[in-house]
């Protein structure tokens, strides 16, 4: 008996609601008394909104929502929302990441203005990824795509007197207006071609459009366009480094993690529901065969991210640029899906969202860290961060984990996430992509060693003054290295749903 | 569950004495310490195990329970040891303990890292040593790195950033060699194996169920993930060529590291030879004879020479690791019950010794602040009980009989001599053993001009003998030495058990 065959069916939308419920709830505390914001009962609300969700769902999701055994996906709205294994999951992804910035904001904000505002416009955005990953309708999707995006345009700007956080919104917005056009656009040719919105339909629509096949695959370029912008895949990854290193460090985690998770989110069941591989391939004219295209995308992003960041000195636009590289990794969830695939598709979508779990807690927690020395006032260079293990050894460890977590080196759990996505993408015959991924991937240990080198050999270039102990975002980075650590013996539940919800897609 | 409480005590151990206050940690450290040489020696008193872990032998102490499911290969988290295994562990608990007390006079700063660090390479080597899956083993086998990486990188000497990122780039890359070798096997064998656990892939191996890959035939695929998987192993051993790593690392890095780099590190380098190339592919180990003989000859002599032309202490002891981790290469190729076990036996005896020297001369340099035989003379006048000690554990490593390197050399040279493997066999063993010569010959030459002769030293500090917690290791591990040379069977009769299939297999009876 799941608890849902005993509730209403909206009720499935518990974690969206909970988080929307929060957001408001953070406006009316504000509200009251706007003139003393009270930090940390917001940061409070705020963290205990997200673990509420995250629970929610993770009841649904061991309870067996949406699966297959108690009655398949629950099909919200006229199909607009759809509950299954996957939307449960990757809003676990969202409200962990959501959980530790709001804790580790608390300090972050202690002194800034519109501290409310600022929780309550996360709790949206959250919200907003949330029904991405629950979207079965392409204007379903367009709209919750927005949700999460305008809300993050006005985080990334949120510093209003830094130069750098303006600009970075700015530009964000910018590319991010252009790329929600090209998007809408592509909606519309789809829409052209099969008469529907609702994706399973589309999929059903896409028997007449032998004739259309041009206009189809513009559309289905330019859809993916869209997504490319979310994830910060190339070729629409200009904005990201610009956006992760002006914007607060706790916003940069915010979307470098859970945003980018929420697109994939999207583009997995968009491309995997919307457009079967094995029938916009066969259509007349040569069809549309996307897993090429993400291929393709794939080994760009990750050689271009890894390339770029290896030439950075500044550590927080090293990790964005890593942030892309990791985009190429995810990528290749689609890239190695095949037409006749069957089983070993299930496997490698599935790889890429436990890998995107796991990135969730090793790459938020790099970006806190970051925030922690932000607060610090130490300085953005790798030089800056010389010696910093004499005055911080705790926190240090935990940037360490971070580092080789995401350079994928055997004792954590990014090793074996990427384990298992190399693997499941070898299975499924594309071991050249596995190839570029695992030398990419060693490369990586490049530029993520050098923070380690400078945090822990280097002596320190300048006297170095720890000010203040943030407890918040302690507690929010050794939370995220706990969970990096503990995901690599703990990974068989995590990678047995993943896979198992992803083959449900097919 | 034993393995398990081991690694999970030794892993909080870790985690206790990093949060701990510096002036605790070194005492702590020790404390924690003993309780897993107190676990390795609980599970020697109670070891039951026969045969060779991996072909088909009884296990001690093993645990096999599914970790990951993924496709088509399952990750087992399968542990447990044999008569090669468990030397290793006793091995590693003992002399972790020992570099810890070795380590309270040389490290004086950030000392709650330092030990946290220590213990946490300890955990990683306990699982290496005791790991029958690839993954798991992976796992532990790249983990060891990261503290060694610190331990020098933070603790030592001038050019300690050089000799850390020498080494870990070194390790690294060649644990990417050896993993591409393993993984190619893995493809041949195909649908013949269910998991990545070591003893499936053996006697998948012996059963001939290899079959070509990528246009490989099979013996073409064995051959290849042969030298791969050699190349790899022989970087972390080291054998000569791939050894330069090795003295700037040792040099560099501080007394206790150095003294776990000579004496567990560079075992799990010939450990995973005896593992996986020499048990899982015995035909195509035959086959390379010639080359991996002539490896084994030329570490020996060329590691004794390099070791020869040196004047500084720690470089010579360095060095000598290079010339007595060929004479374990020797002894696996031998592919004899002496050899082979005796190869293993000289893990453990390298181990004490090297760690003995280590020690002796880290002690020497903590009064001297020198280590330049040309700085010092006449030193046994005034340190007395380090210079005994000194010039025990040199007799050791120069083989003297009723100490464990003469009986770990015996029984390599009895071996090599006995070998079927090639026709020349016997001419590498006599050029091999002439290595003794030049051993006996830096080692005698170092000490009579450091230790003997008139007082003299270049310096301001004061020569005293040392304090009782630097002596008391360099006791107990000259005590092992002479305890394992005196009654070697402790060990020995355990270890050809576990030798014994591999030569079947090899076809050496």
């Amino acid at each position: 008996m799941t608890p849902l065959q005993t509730l209403p069916d909206w009720a499935a939308t518990a974690p969206a609601i909970v988080l929307a419920l929060t957001g408001l709830l953070l406006l009316l505390i504000d509200t009251i008394d706007p003139d003393t914001s009270n930090n940390s009962l917001l940061a409070g609300t705020a963290t205990l909104g997200s673990l509420a969700a995250g629970g929610i769902a993770a009841w649904f999701l061991l309870a067996g929502t949406g699966m297959e055994e108690t009655g398949g996906a629950i099909s919200l709205y006229g199909d607009a929302l759809v509950v299954d294994g996957m939307s449960l999951f990757f809003t676990l992804i969202f409200t962990s990441v959501a959980a530790m910035v709001s804790v580790a904001s608390y300090d972050y904000l202690s002194d800034q203005r519109y501290q409310g505002e600022f929780y309550s416009l996360v709790m949206f955005a959250a919200t907003g990824m949330t029904l991405m990953a629950m979207s079965n309708s392409l204007a379903t999707v367009f709209v919750s795509l927005e949700l999460a995006s305008l809300p993050s345009y006005a985080l990334v700007a949120f510093l209003k007197k830094d130069r750098g956080s303006i600009e970075a919104g700015l530009k964000y917005f910018l590319i991010g207006a252009v790329s929600s056009a090209v998007f809408a656009f592509g909606i519309s040719l789809v829409f052209a071609v099969t008469g529907s919105l609702v994706l399973p339909d589309v999929a059903a629509g896409l028997s007449d459009a032998d004739q259309l096949v041009g206009v189809l695959g513009l559309g289905v370029l330019m859809i993916a366009g869209g997504f490319a912008f979310k994830t910060a895949s190339v070729p629409f990854h200009f904005w990201a480094p610009e956006a992760y290193e002006g914007a607060p460090a706790p916003v940069s985690a915010f979307l470098s993690s859970a945003s980018k998770a929420a697109g994939f989110a999207v583009a997995f069941r968009v491309f995997t529901v919307a457009f079967p591989l094995d029938i916009v391939a066969s259509l007349g004219g040569g069809g549309v065969d996307w897993s090429i295209l993400f291929a393709i995308l794939a080994v760009v992003t990750m050689t271009l991210g890894n390339f770029a960041a290896a030439t950075q000195e500044n550590v927080k636009r090293m990790l964005a640029y890593s942030s892309i590289g990791h985009a190429g990794y995810a990528l290749i969830g689609l890239a190695a899906i095949t037409v006749d695939g069957g089983v070993a598709n299930g496997d490698v979508l599935g790889a890429s969202m436990a890998h995107l779990l796991v990135y969730g807690f090793m790459n938020t927690g790099a970006f806190l860290f970051i925030a922690m020395v932000e607060k610090w006032g130490i300085g953005r260079t790798f030089e800056d961060y010389n010696g910093l293990a004499t005055k911080v050894p705790i926190a240090a460890t935990a940037m360490t984990i971070f580092m080789f977590s995401l350079a994928g080196l055997p004792p954590f759990g990014g090793f074996v996430s990427k384990y298992a996505l190399f693997y499941s993408a070898i299975e499924s015959g594309f071991w050249w992509l596995a190839a570029v991924g695992a030398v990419n991937s060693a490369l990586s240990l490049f530029y993520y060693s050098r923070v380690v080198k400078a945090m822990w050999i280097e002596e320190p270039s300048k006297p170095l003054e720890i000010g203040s102990q943030p407890v918040g975002l302690y507690v929010a980075v050794i939370f995220a290295a706990v969970g990096t650590v503990l995901l690599l013996p703990g990974f068989q539940p995590v990678i047995e749903t993943a896979q198992t919800v992803a083959a449900a897609l097919f | 569950m034993i393995i398990e409480a081991l690694i999970a005590v030794t892993f909080l151990a870790a985690l206790v004495t990093f949060v701990l206050p510096d002036r605790y940690a070194g005492k702590a450290a020790f404390a924690l310490s003993l309780v897993p040489v107190l676990g390795s020696l609980l599970m020697w008193q109670q070891y039951d195990a026969s045969g060779n872990a991996l072909l088909g032998g009884n296990i001690a102490f093993e645990t096999d329970v599914v970790w990951l499911q993924l496709g088509q290969y399952d990750l087992h988290w399968m542990v447990g040891v044999d008569g090669i295994s468990l030397p290793l562990v006793v091995l590693t608990t003992i002399l972790t303990t020992l570099a810890i007390l070795s380590s309270w006079t040389p490290i004086s700063e950030r000392e709650s890292q330092f030990y946290g660090l220590m213990l946490l390479m300890e955990a990683n080597l306990l699982g290496v040593f005791t790991a029958l899956d690839f993954f798991v083993w992976f796992v532990f086998w790249e983990a060891v790195l990261v503290p060694m990486y610190f331990l020098i990188g933070v603790w030592g000497g001038p050019r300690r950033k050089y000799a850390a990122i020498k080494f870990f780039v070194y390790t690294n890359i060649a644990s990417l060699v050896m993993f591409i070798g393993f993984i190619s096997l893995v493809f041949g064998l195909g649908d013949s194996i269910s998991s990545l656990r070591l003893p499936e892939i053996a006697q998948a191996l012996q059963a001939g169920q290899l079959s070509g890959f990528a246009g490989l035939s099979a013996s073409a695929l064995a051959s290849v993930a042969f030298i791969a998987m050699f190349l790899g192993f022989a970087v972390k051993v080291p054998v000569v060529p791939f050894h330069t790593w090795l003295p700037d690392a040792h040099v560099e890095a501080p007394t206790p590291a150095s003294v776990m780099l000579a004496g567990v590190l560079l075992k799990m380098g010939t450990y995973a030879l005896l593992r996986f190339n020499f048990t899982m592919l015995p035909e195509t180990a035959r086959s390379f004879a010639l080359p991996i003989a002539l490896v084994a000859v030329a570490s020996v002599i060329y590691g004794a020479l390099l070791a020869l032309a040196q004047q500084d202490l720690k470089r010579i002891v360095a060095y000598s690791s290079v010339s007595s981790m060929g004479y374990v290469i020797l002894g696996l190729i031998a592919y004899t019950t002496y050899g082979v076990g005796g190869a293993t036996f000289q893990m453990v005896a390298h181990g004490l010794i090297s760690g003995l020297m280590f020690m002796a001369v880290g002690v020497i340099y903590n009064t001297t602040h020198t280590r330049m035989v040309t700085d010092m003379s006449g030193m046994a006048d005034k340190m007395p009980v380090t210079a005994g000690i000194f010039v025990a554990g040199a007799f050791g490593y120069m083989g003297l009989p009723l100490m464990a390197g003469f009986a770990a050399e015996f029984f390599i040279f009895k071996g090599a001599f006995e070998s079927t493997v090639m026709a020349a066999m016997p001419l590498f063993t006599g050029a091999a053993m002439f290595g003794i010569v030049i051993v006996a010959g830096y080692l005698l030459f170092a000490m009579q001009r450091t230790l003997f002769g008139p007082f003299e030293f270049d310096g301001d500090y004061e020569i005293t003998e040392a304090p009782f917690h630097d002596v008391a290791p360099l006791a107990v591990l000259l005590l092992l030495t002479i305890v394992l040379g005196v009654q070697p069977d402790i060990f020995f009769t355990m270890i050809q058990e576990a030798v014994n299939p591999i030569l079947e297999l090899g076809g050496a009876f």
